[in-house]
């Protein structure tokens, strides 16, 4: 007996969402990263303002000086939506939670010089407050931003700061074979030690923003752009003649992760600044002043660890920083 | 007479970036659809870059992953680390 299967080609009636259609100008498949953030925000049609802020809708272009024909013009380079972003993160999850029973496993913390180990739980521990405070800023992008391509990647660069943190205190629990006790001594030096008075008082004026591009700018080009290299690369490196091979293995998320930071805040600095001279002219004066803050606050912390030395770290550090923000349109 | 080299890729996410690295990085390149399928026909030569896939995807791509979205390929293969060329001998 002869079956005879006819195959039937469906064509879908649709490619994709009519938004998305309309913002395309003709009905083709869009990307998950593409119907997970373009026009997802409402632009209209908003029932109570906030009450902390009754001059502004929910949704405001207005919270910023900062000037966009189309919002959604702020593509991000590693197109992270829920998915792509939770799997890009637990995979570095798993290298960095494999160096970590590496080096327990190898006790290669025990091979630091116990000077340096000293040294270590003053710059290093201390510096979960700080990403701490990164969530707080990365959370208000997320809230007072507008559009979905930004708000929703500033909300991941949030999880990430958290994670980070995680990720010191981990460290500092290796340090103090899980009592806890380097974390309370990190705190007492973020509050007290004068090193990092200067890096607390940055953050905390960063706080009471009230422009969220500024603190965009200021967090994730300024501090983070003199602070994250200094600490995880220029410290590190300088311990390496001490015998801390394991610790690097334990900060190298912290690398990874900078760099993978840094193609979104340019990008989105990039386009910023392109869409007009008057935006790049605010962007430059935000990165200008902010910068100088980062850099009075990394120098104290510089010399305490690598004493006069550290001064011209930090100078590379910023003139790096520098360099990287005039590439991005900035007059820096 | 020159023959004609050919892949056919599913429509995944993935794919997607490829099929549209393919036909900025090919020429001669021409797509048509098939139920949950995309073939491309070229003459002689279509090459597959690295650096073209992950700008579009967003992210480093490893040329083996072209597996993972592969149905069928037509011409003699040559592979590296860059790129994944399919061409006549």
């Amino acid at each position: 007996m002869n079956i005879d299967i006819k195959g039937i080609n469906l064509v879908p009636r649709r490619q994709t969402y009519a938004h998305i259609a309309r913002r395309f100008g003709e009905d083709r498949p869009a990307s998950r990263y593409e119907e997970a953030t373009y026009d997802v925000q409402a632009t209209a049609n908003f029932h109570y303002r906030p009450l902390y802020q009754p001059e502004f809708e929910i949704f405001d272009p207005r919270r910023t000086k900062i000037a966009m024909s189309d919002w959604y013009k702020f593509r991000d380079p590693r197109q992270y939506y829920y998915a792509t972003y939770n799997m890009a993160r637990a995979a570095q999850y798993q290298v960095a939670d494999r160096n970590f029973a590496a080096v327990e496993d190898r006790g290669m913390i025990d091979a630091i010089a116990p000077a340096w180990r000293a040294k270590i739980a003053a710059y290093l521990i201390p510096l979960r407050h700080y990403e701490w405070g990164a969530n707080m800023n990365a959370q208000l992008v997320a809230d007072w931003g507008f559009g979905t391509q930004i708000t929703s990647a500033a909300a991941f660069s949030g999880a990430d700061r958290l994670g980070l943190a995680q990720f010191i205190s981990r460290i500092g629990l290796l340090f103090d074979g899980g009592t806890g006790e380097a974390l309370t001594q990190g705190r007492e030096q973020w509050l007290g030690a004068p090193q990092w008075q200067g890096l607390r008082q940055a953050v905390e004026d960063s706080f009471v923003l009230t422009d969220w591009f500024e603190t965009f700018v200021a967090q994730n080009l300024a501090l983070d752009g003199v602070i994250h290299p200094l600490v995880f690369e220029r410290f590190d490196r300088a311990g390496m003649a001490e015998g801390t091979a394991g610790l690097s293995m334990l900060t190298a998320f912290a690398r990874d992760w900078f760099a993978d930071h840094s193609r979104w805040v340019d990008a989105t600095i990039k386009t910023a600044a392109d869409e007009s001279p008057d935006n790049a002219k605010l962007l430059s004066a935000w990165a200008g002043s902010w910068i100088k803050r980062a850099e009075a606050a990394a120098l104290p912390l510089a010399k305490h660890v690598l004493g006069d030395a550290g001064y011209g770290d930090v100078e590379a550090a910023v003139g790096e920083l520098r360099r990287r923000g005039r590439a991005l349109g900035l007059s820096l | 007479m020159t023959r004609s080299v050919s892949i056919t890729l599913q429509n995944t996410d993935d794919a997607r970036a490829i099929v549209a690295a393919i036909l900025a990085d090919n020429p001669g390149a021409a797509a048509t659809q098939f139920p949950s399928m995309t073939k491309i026909d070229c003459q002689q030569r279509l090459v597959v870059k690295r650096d073209s896939v992950a700008q579009r995807l967003g992210r480093d791509w490893d040329p083996q992953e072209l597996q993972l979205s592969l149905i069928t390929l037509s011409g003699n293969i040559d592979e590296d680390d860059d790129q994944f060329v399919l061409a006549w001998h």
